[in-house]
């Protein structure tokens, strides 16, 4: 029996051998057979969820309701430390120095990242934004939502704040940050279906020792990862409760 | 348990007012007219039990609520009712969140030292295995423009 593995669409570009890499060391330890496949995009991910074909997954915090609540996913680990924040930025010379000043039909660069949008958007609200009346500038990376706030193609721009500061210090000086989220617990997780519960507890001890290991801390650096950390029920359910509190 | 205010927790000049609050709770209030700013980016947490008692609370609600977290576990949610809340909103959230739905409105909420701060706030119940087993309220920064229609509004609903 062969699995199904996936990875959120939004991994940073960089990333992607190390993804195969960990499959490789994953299929190694555990002596399944398991097939990574990478979705282009959130939606053809999703419809594969929706036909069962996803066994294991690195999911956005965005689809954790929807894989626990309706596909029976559980959780099994997430990046130690790790959270998804998102940054509100303008360009330098802009005139905006707080979101309270933005106006209705203000040009909004975003991409299609489901949670930082969601964490964006509550951001802007202040400025009594919504998705009702901007005017929605979607693009494909972040170096393109920093490229258009450079050319004056949007007003402001909706970042992962691990995306933006992983832009060149030449653009960041071109840019500015109007607000910062410290939301602190909202997280992409690795997560099981249906078919590979009763491994959890073997998968979660093999993830845990990851970091231990010569071998395993390699594999792991190669994800930009230092170690994994166990996500249980109760947490899950926790962040999904606060995902549905903002999704609103 | 929930105490009354204490006026050496106070900042500025108070006014004082008996509040009914849920649970047959008389309470004295003593408060402010100095607003805290909702912080930028940041996310107020809590979670309580299903009778309305604190459970969790995150940083940033400690840090706006001007509360000691041990403070807060274990105290009524309403430790932060402010007087200038009409019972009707608090009303239509227990009823809303009892039947098990979101509830979302503009809150004026209550600091320890008699000050005030506005928020967005939504709240869900926790169903864990078919069972309600307590709230979770999240808070976020409103909009100016929310806040001042909501002060011409919330006096003509006592």
């Amino acid at each position: 029996m062969s699995f199904q593995f996936t990875v959120s669409p939004d991994f940073t570009p960089d990333h992607l051998s190390g993804w195969y890499i960990f499959n490789t060391w994953l299929q190694k330890q555990t002596e399944l057979a398991i097939h990574l496949e990478m979705y282009n995009d959130f939606q053809s991910q999703r419809d594969a969820i929706q036909a069962d074909n996803i066994d294991l997954i690195y999911a956005n915090p965005f689809d954790a309701a929807m894989l626990v609540r309706e596909k029976g996913f559980l959780p099994l680990v997430k990046a130690e430390g790790a959270a998804d924040e998102a940054l509100i930025v303008v360009n330098a010379n802009s005139p905006i120095n707080d979101v309270a000043e933005l106006q209705p039909g203000a040009r909004v660069a975003y991409t299609e990242d489901p949670d930082v949008r969601l964490m964006g958007m509550i951001m802007l609200e202040p400025g009594d934004l919504d998705k009702n009346n901007i005017e929605p500038v979607l693009t494909d990376n972040y170096v393109l939502v920093a490229k258009h706030l450079l050319k004056g193609e949007a007003d402001v721009g909706i970042f992962l704040a691990e995306a933006y500061d992983d832009l060149s210090s030449m653009v960041k000086k071109q840019l500015r940050v109007l607000v910062r989220s410290q939301i602190s617990v909202i997280h992409h997780a690795l997560m099981i279906g249906p078919k590979l519960r009763d491994r959890r507890d073997e998968l979660q001890k093999i993830l845990l020792e990851m970091a231990a290991d010569e071998k395993g801390r390699g594999v792991l650096k190669a994800l930009g990862f230092n170690a994994w950390q166990i996500v249980d029920d109760e947490a899950m359910e926790f962040m999904i409760d606060l995902m549905d509190t903002l999704n609103t | 348990m929930i105490a009354d205010m204490n006026p050496e927790d106070i900042v500025g000049d108070y006014r004082e007012v008996s509040l009914q609050l849920y649970g047959s709770i008389l309470r004295k209030i003593l408060y402010t007219e100095v607003e805290t700013p909702y912080p930028d980016g940041k996310l107020i947490v809590s979670t309580t039990n299903p009778d309305g008692i604190i459970t969790h609370v995150n940083r940033s609600f400690v840090e706006m609520s001007g509360y000691r977290e041990d403070e807060l576990i274990g105290a009524p949610h309403s430790i932060l009712r402010h007087p200038d809340m009409p019972p009707a909103a608090f009303k239509d959230l227990w009823e809303t969140v009892q039947r098990g739905e979101k509830w979302q409105g503009y809150v004026k909420n209550l600091r320890k030292d008699g000050g005030f701060y506005w928020v967005k706030a939504t709240v869900i119940p926790n169903v864990r295995a078919g069972k309600v087993v307590g709230y979770t309220s999240v808070r976020r920064k409103p909009s100016r423009s929310k806040i001042e229609e909501c002060c011409k509004l919330y006096p003509t609903l006592f």
